[in-house]
């Protein structure tokens, strides 16, 4: 237990390249590589989450610094120097990783903070990894936790309401410059959660077709799919232009995707036909330029939540109060984390049995009134025997060396734990 | 009569007033009711502006459109039915507001200017006075229309590229169609301007022997009627649409005022009004 950490690794939209986590991201499901990392030499639980956004790993290892490696060895495979890595990489431990999963869960990490897709792929996620095994006691509970702190994040602030009327605003917008929205086109450039669910909203309101451009082709097939619409290459954008209406972009690119010269060139052949451009990328997808061109509309995330009058420290206090609701149960984790080691749990199983024959022995004797000092001695001397001898085999088995040599004390305080009830109170019971 | 006459512009007056005062209580409530009884009054103006007009018919003989208040009468006449005969075939939110308000400032214009009668001088004494005359101002009608919407799209062009959504954003019409309104604007005021140029070159073959003698008037209506049609021109062609197409209706209109304001008291001329 002493040596046992929680690791953290990963990239996500904010450190790494789009070119760099698709090298990374995994394509073929996760049975592949959850096995691969259970075969890791010290590493006792493993989870993989891999969206479009991210890639995160997290495990429970013993603390060797060589663990590590393997792991980053096993992330990017080799095919990335070791500055680029250090460059991309970030690793937590313990409390930090304990934070960190917690904020992704409440969508606090994400592109569109609030957007409540990512809860679902942290659970689709776990359940392959429970399926294979992979978790075991740290995780499962730390996994679960993640959700009900998500969820309380959701239910305690309006977090996830500024996600679903970012994309109603952005209706709004369309309509106010398109007038209706009938048979008007819509194009994706690039293929984030929340540029479908803005275009979900589009298409409600009947915009005609939706064409999605996306750097990997097969993931723009499949979105295209869903709205019944075509999917082109990234290298076709521009000429895109000339037909469609409404732009939505949330590529992860760190470069422009559209230049001012591109559109402008573009107007022309148009005949100055409106364009209604979106930009819900961090950072930005979109020149800001584009504003400057006639008929043309650019609008970030920012802009459109002020069009939904939630202006955007109003998004920021609730996104303070999920903040401080993370820190809160980061630091409930932590003492959790703290209590599963094996002096902790002695100190509170004898507090627990030392409570409960003082309580009862009290009591006694205030319904014996004619008791002296030294009968009462005698009796106070007997309860603490009791309780001792009752104490030793529980104690015995928390100390006890394992036969097999491995260390499973932590199953073992999980037991002493959950047998005596030690844990009541402090979560969500 | 005098009085009968004189009683009616007032009424035209109030009822103008009252009615664009009501268009705006309807903008700054956005109250539907205040609406529909807005636009009742709008049509009762317009009727008292007819019976005015027939009015001054009756006391001077011929069609009262040669002094200079009425002309602006007729002017703000045509801009009421223009407006409402367009409002029949199809609604733009809150165009009613800046409509109305500009009608009732230029029934103020008209009370600057002398109510008196003038005897018409021998030369415009022909059918083709109301003819010719008429269909200019019908014209300048559906060309204010178009100018109103130009403005309208400029406010709201500049709030949604500004990106601070205030005032005008939630109570103005979306931006196409505004853009179709000053399109079907410029299409009808351009017919008329045509032919009100046409008729006009017609009769003056007949009253003056030439079809055109280059009178200030004339000129300038001929430049503005170059305006319009390069801009239709190039709306149907390179798609001068959206501000482009909301700055030419603007600027059309700042030449329509000057022909025909601008040329009276500056240029002089055939055209001046004895007023």
């Amino acid at each position: 237990m002493q040596g046992e950490k929680i690791l953290l690794l990963g990239v996500n939209h904010k450190t790494t390249p789009v070119e760099i986590r698709e090298k990374i991201a995994l394509s073929d499901g996760y049975d592949e590589p959850l096995s691969a990392l259970k075969k890791i030499p010290d590493c006792k639980e493993c989870y993989l989450l891999s969206t479009c956004n991210r890639v995160e790993l997290l495990m429970v290892v013993e603390d060797r610094a060589e663990v590590e490696n393997d792991i980053i060895t096993f992330l990017f495979g080799g095919s990335l120097s070791e500055e680029e890595r250090s460059q991309y990489l970030y690793i937590y431990y313990n409390a930090d990783a304990v934070h960190h999963l917690f904020m992704v869960a409440a969508s606090l990490d994400s592109m569109v903070i609030g957007e409540a897709q990512i809860l679902g792929q942290l659970k689709e996620a776990y359940g392959y990894a429970a399926q294979l095994g992979c978790t075991g006691p740290l995780l499962n509970k730390f996994l679960h936790k993640s959700f009900s702190v998500a969820k309380r994040v959701r239910t305690e602030t309006g977090i996830g309401s500024s996600a679903v009327s970012i994309s109603y605003a952005a209706v709004q917008l369309a309509e106010k410059i398109f007038g209706s929205l009938k048979g008007k086109k819509v194009m994706l450039i690039g293929a984030g959660e929340m540029a479908e669910l803005a275009a979900e909203h589009l298409v409600g309101r009947g915009v005609g077709s939706v064409v999605v451009a996306n750097r990997t082709l097969s993931r723009a097939v499949d979105l295209a799919k869903r709205f019944n619409g075509s999917a082109v290459s990234m290298d076709e954008r521009v000429q895109q232009l000339e037909r469609v209406d409404i732009i939505i972009s949330s590529t992860g690119a760190t470069d422009l995707v559209l230049r001012k010269q591109d559109v402008k060139s573009v107007m022309r052949t148009r005949r100055n036909k409106p364009l209604f451009f979106i930009d819900i990328a961090v950072p930005r997808d979109l020149d800001p330029k584009l504003i400057e061109i006639d008929n043309v509309y650019l609008y970030d995330i920012d802009d459109l939540s002020s069009v939904v009058e939630i202006n955007k420290s109003a998004r920021d206090k609730e996104a303070v109060k999920a903040a401080r609701i993370v820190d809160e149960e980061a630091l409930k984790f932590q003492r959790w984390c703290q209590g599963r080691a094996v002096t902790p749990t002695i100190r509170d199983l004898r507090e627990k049995v030392d409570g409960i024959t003082r309580l009862e022995l009290d009591r006694t004797l205030a319904r014996m009134p004619n008791v002296n000092g030294k009968d009462r001695k005698t009796l106070e001397k007997m309860v603490s025997a009791i309780s001792s001898r009752i104490l030793h085999d529980p104690l015995t088995y928390l100390k006890s060396e394992s036969c097999t040599g491995r260390d499973n004390s932590d199953m073992k305080v999980d037991v002493i734990r959950s047998l005596f009830r030690l844990d009541n109170g402090d979560d969500d019971k | 009569m005098n009085e009968i006459s004189y009683l009616l512009f007032l009424s035209v007056l109030g009822v103008t007033f009252i009615a664009s005062a009501a268009y705006l209580v309807f903008f700054f409530r956005q109250n539907k009711q205040v609406r529909t009884i807005a636009r009742m009054i709008l049509v009762a103006s317009g009727i008292l502006q007819t019976l005015y007009i027939a009015s001054r018919y009756i006391q001077v003989g011929h069609t009262p459109i040669t002094s200079q208040h009425e002309a602006v009468v007729f002017f703000a006449w045509a801009t009421t039915w223009a407006y409402l005969s367009f409002r029949w075939r199809y609604s733009v939110k809150n165009f009613g507001t800046l409509v109305s308000v500009f009608i009732c400032l230029l029934l103020l214009i008209s009370t600057i200017s002398s109510r008196e009668l003038t005897p018409l001088s021998p030369a415009l004494q022909s059918w083709w006075l109301p003819v010719h005359a008429g269909v200019s101002l019908v014209a300048y009608g559906f060309l204010s229309l178009a100018f109103c919407g130009g403005i309208m799209y400029l406010l709201q062009e500049r709030e949604l590229k500004s990106k601070r959504f205030g005032y005008f954003f939630s109570r103005f019409p979306s931006l196409d169609a505004l853009d179709q309104l000053i399109s079907h604007c410029l299409t009808a005021g351009f017919v008329f301007l045509t032919l009100g140029i046409v008729t006009g070159s017609l009769w003056a073959r007949q009253a003056w022997g030439t079809y055109w003698h280059w009178d200030p008037k004339e000129t300038w209506s001929l430049i503005t009627w170059f305006i319009y049609l390069v801009q239709i021109h190039q709306r149907l062609t390179v798609g001068w649409r959206g501000k482009k197409g909301a700055v030419m209706a603007i600027l059309g209109f700042a030449a329509v005022i000057f022909t025909l304001w601008g040329v009276t008291y500056l240029l002089g001329g055939v055209h001046s009004y004895a007023g």
